[in-house]
């Protein structure tokens, strides 16, 4: 058997990401809260997008998976702010649920081998569905106002999964998250299954041929995935304090999910990490570009604050068609060309 | 009609409203090398597809060394003992050969004996072991059909299931592949081979399988198949 060796680049990342807040306050006071918020959105977003990227790597490409992020922040939190349940339990149950949702779903599509477009659009439907569902439950959900989880004491407590408040506290609560996800990544890479899910998205008859149970396994990675969608989604409501169905659920928040995850580049591990950063970096820069710029709102208007999403959708074209294994793979594929070049 | 390894009895299949396959009966003895000729569209691909659990079959009966094949879901076929190397060949063809080949023991049973099956498949073939690292989408079709029939024998079968393994490759190339075919054979498998190169074929094989419009029309030995008019006339243009 091989010996697990431990990349040195990963063991100084990750020592990196452990100092970073403690220089981060250290050298800006009075706007460390900005730049860690900043951190902890790029990581609680790239455990949601690694998630996606585990079924959208074999071709699963679902455009549905703010369904199970809505479903995980908005169960944990109706549970908390109407039944006076812990997320320590609420968290469980919502995943439990998105699970099953994300397996009722998907069943029918792989039994009856809907695949490509036609998943695609199987799935649209159900991030759509769940939205309606939050809307349409606005006594409860606050509709499409959104809602706040009830504050509980200070606002820190582990009982009530809050953290808001202490934002380093919320950065190595994202960190730690991120790892995991980044674990999971890895240890289906290593899988029999990521192999068995690899031949079944390149030849199905063949795979069900060598012996693979198709569906099976595609209905593991759907739990897996949608699993860890719905626990990012129902972290980041409890980090933002607030959940409405445009931040974490309905299609706006799939497709984004989507996008960053197609950006950063869904075949390395860290590529959907590099999209969080890739999208929320071009967010904010727009954001504040826009903002800032008086001839912009003077031209467009209040639609001025659209603008990145229109940047957002012609970028999508332009990865799809250019560079459809994302930035960081297509960086990496060009390092190794060149090391492989290097070595002759 | 003991001794048979696998047996089909007045199986039907079809796909929606259209059947493909009529009341087909035919037996596949043990160390036997049987062919299923006919022309385009005479259901020999459905057939096997049928056999491995890749379409269900309407009627009939279908047994493997006894095991009902029919309640066999088909990622258990091949822990019947039968291993399907489908029509146009059917890689993996962004995995490399090895990859392709692990795919082949992916099957509880076949995991074990995963590394054992390696070698004995890179000794057969050495050509693959050669190749291991390449992309299996990326060789020719004459290595790509070496690498599935390398890829089936993975799972240690006792049947080979055999999709027109010569279909779309050069004739030079064809050759060689029945030479494939041959050295399997002489390894001691199982073969039923679907064909349409007909001449070729049954040099190959003991006894052969007429297949017309979904209905077996004839069978006998492949002596008796190559000297029969119809058949030269239909399918060997002589």
């Amino acid at each position: 058997m091989m010996k697990a060796r431990i990349n040195p680049g990963y063991v100084i990342g990750l020592a990196a990401l452990i100092i970073f807040p403690f220089v981060v306050t250290a050298l800006f006071p009075s706007s460390d809260k900005y730049y860690l918020h900043l951190a902890i959105q790029i990581l609680l977003w790239s455990f949601i997008y690694t998630g996606w990227a585990l079924m959208g790597r074999f071709g699963l490409t679902s455009l549905g998976h703010g369904a199970f992020t809505g479903v995980g922040a908005y169960v944990t939190v109706m549970l908390w702010n109407y039944a006076g349940l812990t997320p320590l339990i609420g968290i469980p149950i919502a995943v439990i649920l998105a699970v099953a949702l994300g397996l009722v779903v998907g069943y029918p599509c792989f039994r009856q081998r809907i695949t490509g477009h036609y998943f695609a659009l199987l799935t649209l439907a159900l991030a759509e569905f769940v939205r309606l569902c939050i809307v349409g439950l606005r006594e409860y959900t606050g509709g499409s106002l959104g809602t706040q989880p009830h504050r509980y004491g200070d606002g820190i407590s582990l009982y009530a999964v809050q953290f808001e408040p202490n934002r380093v506290l919320a950065y190595f609560v994202a960190l730690a998250i991120w790892v995991i996800g980044l674990y999971i990544w890895h240890r289906v890479d290593r899988s029999m299954d990521r192999y068995a899910l690899e031949a079944a998205s390149q030849d199905e008859d063949a795979a069900a041929s060598v012996g693979i149970d198709v569906t099976r396994e595609k209905l593991k990675i759907t739990a897996l995935s949608s699993g860890m969608c719905a626990f990012g989604g129902a972290i980041f409501g409890q980090y933002q304090m607030y959940i409405g169905p445009d931040t974490v659920a309905g299609l706006g928040v799939s497709l984004s999910i989507v996008f960053a995850s197609i950006a950063g580049g869904i075949y390395v591990m860290l590529g959907p990490t590099f999209g969080a950063f890739f999208t929320q970096m071009l967010a904010e820069t727009l954001r504040v570009a826009i903002q800032g710029s008086e001839t912009l709102k003077g031209l467009l208007g209040s639609s001025a604050l659209a603008l990145d999403m229109a940047i957002y959708g012609a970028l999508l074209v332009f990865f799809i068609i250019y560079m459809p294994k994302g930035i960081l793979g297509t960086a990496l594929e060009w390092l190794e060309k060149r090391k492989s070049r290097y070595r002759r | 009609m003991s001794g048979a390894m696998l047996e089909l009895e007045n199986v039907s299949a079809g796909y929606g409203h259209f059947q493909a396959l009529f009341n087909v009966s035919m037996r596949v003895d043990a160390g036997e090398a049987v062919a299923v000729i006919g022309s385009n569209g005479a259901g020999k691909t459905t057939l096997l597809r049928v056999i491995s659990g890749l379409l269900p079959a309407t009627s009939g009966k279908m047994t493997m060394e006894g095991i009902d094949l029919r309640r066999t879901p088909p990622h258990k076929i091949i822990e019947a003992g039968i291993a399907h190397v489908p029509e146009n060949r059917r890689l993996f063809p962004r995995l490399t050969v090895e990859e392709n080949l692990r795919m082949g023991a992916y099957a509880k049973s076949a995991r074990a004996h995963f590394q054992e099956r390696l070698d004995y498949v890179y000794g057969l073939f050495p050509r693959l072991k050669e190749r291991r690292n390449q992309l299996a989408g990326t060789m020719s079709g004459g290595e790509q059909q070496m690498c599935a029939i390398g890829r089936a024998l993975m799972s240690k079968p006792k049947l080979i299931l055999l999709d027109e393994p010569s279909m779309g490759l050069a004739p030079v190339i064809v050759a060689q592949v029945f030479d494939l075919v041959r050295r399997i054979r002489s390894e001691g498998y199982t073969v039923l081979i679907v064909e349409q190169n007909v001449a070729q074929v049954l040099k190959v094989v003991d006894r052969a399988y007429l297949i017309e419009v979904g209905r077996v029309e004839k069978s006998g030995s492949a002596a008796e198949m190559l000297a029969s008019d119809d058949i030269r006339k239909a399918y060997m243009g002589i």
